[in-house]
């Protein structure tokens, strides 16, 4: 029981980061915009938040940790919204093709954070000192199971996720906004005829992409990397996972919740072999344990993408004078 | 691509100017000089005092590494290809990192387990590269073939099982892996391709072979039925199959291909003889993906995926690499060139604009007829027009031509049906291929 337990509360944090990322990506691909950009957006996200951690930590501030990480994922989120700008100018107004620009912009965050690191922190990344790790929340805590299960070893991240997700949903579901921004992605031309301007939607889901996106980046140097981020080892592909888990929850706020939890059940079990007495006495070299994830999408995709309901614009840039 | 049907017509500037290769090499050139301008911007930021004697280096530095020029522009010449040839059949093969790793180990496999003779040694490691690279471009290749699965996710799903796989395969093989120096061990000398003998400088005979290998893709891509429909499967994947094309195939067969050639980029990298008597390049397994399968990326877009301009492009991506190495001696990291070559490849997805841009600059000067019989959708469409692109001289050229050029220029994908009947069905395909990336884009949405 400790196992899971142990289980479950290492894996909360993978799965917010996966799934604010993803929730990112169904924006920007509802209204139009392929985003292939979110694992540079989640780095560039992560770093500029422990840039951010970085100086703050050494004000008075630094007594309390869980305010510097809501600063932090304000600042990480803006630097997200500001970088994927750069996508949004290329797909939107300059019609590129938005694969390309994608993939510009992942090779471009890596190779600045390594030049400005190793010129001014003389490391691959940043490393922080803060400790947002919460042992045990009071009153919650103590509440049999449950308590366990989401009230001790945790982070902040993960209220902030939850919350997140519904406002996300709402928005997407309840509101006008939403309504518009669905409409962009699956019929540009019928949006403009009723006057929505298609545009400036697609800048609006490019633009929640990025705050999202730069949100889970800094969660994710917050719950999995201790505070840190790195030039190197990057957000190690999880932004390209949550287009998997994007895909894998067709492109809907709760089923990418579900898929999210899936996929970061699979991370943590990799991470957890030694652990769990079972798995551990199967002595299998731990590295396939880290593919699991990777090939587990290839699974999934192979089973879902037959049926699996892209939005039909996606990836055309939108032209007014084409019918 | 010269007009082979007007060749008899008198040089001129409209000749040159609207040939696609042309309006390819500006934007190219576009591409390059924001990339450097931005590039020299960042290095004022980092460091003011050095930028300009850095940014003199990375122009020029590589001119004294000329050797290690050719041996790096090797393995980025075979992604480079890898990634291309995908791109005219409308395929993103982002996998060539995956492939290129997988060729190394197979190569690195060869080269420490058999035993062979000196002669064939080598030969036998860098074919077995070529068959590593192909196996990991034919799991995307079927993925899309028959599950519709979008090769991008599929393949930057291969490149990371590829990474974690070939790190574990090298670290529990003793023989390979020397635990001290967390390296690969020195590969024996028969596994290692001939160098040229230039000195201080790995370069060897594979940069020969890759060269050979980029002119037999450009006459495949040309002269045979296979390349033909490749092309035309890139442009329209419906139109290609209503033809009796075997699309199912081609995927395969262009993926495996491309493994193929990043695979072959592996081995080329891993087998090359290095600068100090008895040793070899060596491989440390430490996670992280093969940079060379991304700048590959680059390295076809510049080239605007035309084998022969990849080449070109692999030499010039190499030469400014070294030249940001070089920049270390002022403080500067290599890294730079990582970010100029980002921005190179953001700036190369504009293709479509820069080439109108390219070629509106150049006609400017141009006087122009209004004539009457200009066709009236010239004037309906093409923010070219209003950005400045004048008409030229009517007795100048040829009619037909012209349209299809002015169209090309503003219009992507609709109007290709009205530019047909000028030159042959080749020289349609030949003209388009500067937009293949733009007219894939219809057929990945379907996916992702």
């Amino acid at each position: 029981m400790d196992i899971l337990y142990y289980l479950i509360q290492n894996m909360l944090p993978v799965a917010v980061a996966l799934l604010l990322v993803a929730l990112g990506g169904m924006f920007s691909e509802r209204s139009g915009v392929i985003n292939i950009a979110l694992e540079g957006i989640m780095l560039f996200g992560a770093f500029i938040g422990c840039v951010f951690v970085f100086f703050i930590e050494k004000t008075p501030l630094k007594s309390q940790p869980q305010m510097i990480l809501l600063l932090g994922m304000v600042v990480a989120a803006l630097a997200g919204l500001l970088y994927s700008m750069l996508l949004s100018l290329a797909a939107i107004n300059m019609k590129a093709d938005q694969t390309i620009v994608g993939t510009a912009l992942n090779m471009l965050v890596p190779a600045g954070v390594l030049l400005f690191s190793k010129m001014f922190f003389f490391s691959d990344g940043v490393t922080t000192n803060t400790n947002f790790y919460i042992r045990k929340i009071p009153l919650l805590g103590d509440i049999p199971v449950l308590g366990k299960l989401f009230f001790q070893n945790t982070y902040l991240t993960i209220y902030v996720g939850a919350l997140l997700l519904v406002i996300a949903t709402i928005l997407f579901y309840k509101t006008s906004f939403g309504l518009h921004l669905r409409a962009c992605g699956e019929h540009p031309h019928a949006a403009d005829s009723v006057g929505i301007n298609v545009y400036h939607m697609r800048y609006a889901g490019v633009g929640l992409s990025g705050i999202l996106g730069g949100t889970g980046g800094f969660f994710y140097a917050v719950g999995i990397m201790n505070g840190n981020a790195n030039g190197h080892t990057g957000v190690a592909g999880f932004g390209f996972l949550a287009l998997a888990v994007m895909i894998f929850g067709q492109w809907k706020p709760l089923k990418i919740l579900l898929a999210a939890l899936f996929f970061a059940f699979l991370r943590t079990l990799a991470y957890s072999v030694a652990l769990i007495p079972f798995l551990r006495a199967l002595n299998i070299n731990q590295t396939y344990y880290k593919m699991l994830p990777y090939v587990a999408t290839m699974v999934v995709l192979a089973f879902t993408s037959k049926k699996s309901r892209a939005p039909k614009a996606e990836g055309i840039p939108y032209d007014k004078g084409m019918r | 691509m010269q007009n082979n049907n007007h060749a008899q017509k008198a040089f001129s500037i409209h000749k040159i100017t609207k040939s696609k290769s042309f309006s390819a090499f500006t934007s190219a050139l576009l591409a390059i000089f924001l990339g450097l301008v931005i590039g020299f911007i960042v290095m004022i930021i980092a460091n003011p005092a050095k930028a300009f004697t850095g940014f003199q280096t990375v122009l020029f530095g590589g001119f004294s590494r000329l050797g290690n020029v050719f041996y790096f522009a090797t393995p980025i010449l075979m992604t480079g290809l890898a990634v291309g040839f995908a791109f005219k059949m409308g395929l993103f093969n982002i996998g060539a990192s995956g492939q290129y790793t997988m060729g190394m180990f197979f190569a690195l496999y060869v080269g420490f387990m058999w035993d062979l003779p000196d002669g064939i040694h080598w030969i036998a490691c860098i074919i077995a590269g070529m068959i590593g690279g192909m196996m990991w471009g034919f799991i995307p290749g079927v993925f899309k073939a028959l599950l519709n699965v979008n090769e991008v996710i599929t393949s930057i799903m291969f490149n990371y099982i590829g990474m974690y796989l070939v790190d574990m395969m090298i670290q529990g093989n003793a023989t390979m892996y020397v635990a001290s120096t967390t390296r690969t061990a020195y590969l024996p000398t028969s596994a290692q391709i001939p160098s040229l003998g230039v000195r201080n400088s790995s370069v060897n005979v594979s940069i020969y072979i890759a060269i050979f290998i980029a002119i037999v893709l450009f006459i495949i891509l040309n002269k045979t039925t296979f390349g033909y429909e490749l092309k035309a499967t890139g442009y329209n994947k419906h139109a290609s199959k209503y033809a009796g094309m075997n699309g199912t195939r081609n995927i395969i067969l262009t993926m495996v291909i491309a493994g193929g050639l990043a695979g072959l980029g592996g081995a080329f990298a891993i087998l090359a003889p290095a600068t100090i008597q008895g040793s070899s390049m060596t491989y440390e397994p430490i996670n992280i993906i093969a940079a060379n399968g991304f700048n590959g990326i680059a390295v076809a877009l510049l080239g605007n995926s035309s084998p022969i301009g990849i080449i070109f492009s692999a030499v010039f991506i190499s030469h400014i690499q070294r030249g940001g190495s070089l920049t270390s001696l002022y403080g500067y990291k290599p890294e730079i060139i990582d970010i100029v070559i980002a921005i190179i490849i953001y700036f190369s997805a504009f293709s479509m604009l820069m080439k109108s841009a390219a070629s509106s600059f150049l006609r400017k000067n141009r006087k122009h007829v209004q004539s009457e019989d200009v066709d009236p959708r010239i004037n309906s469409e093409g923010p070219a027009l209003k950005t400045g692109v004048d008409l030229p001289d009517k007795e100048d050229m040829d009619d037909d031509v012209y349209i299809t050029d002015v169209t090309d220029t503003s219009v992507p994908e609709n109007h290709e049906i009205k530019n047909h009947g000028s030159g042959s069905e080749e020289d349609e395909l030949m003209k388009h291929k500067g937009q293949d990336i733009k007219d894939s884009n219809p057929a990945e949405k379907e996916e992702v």
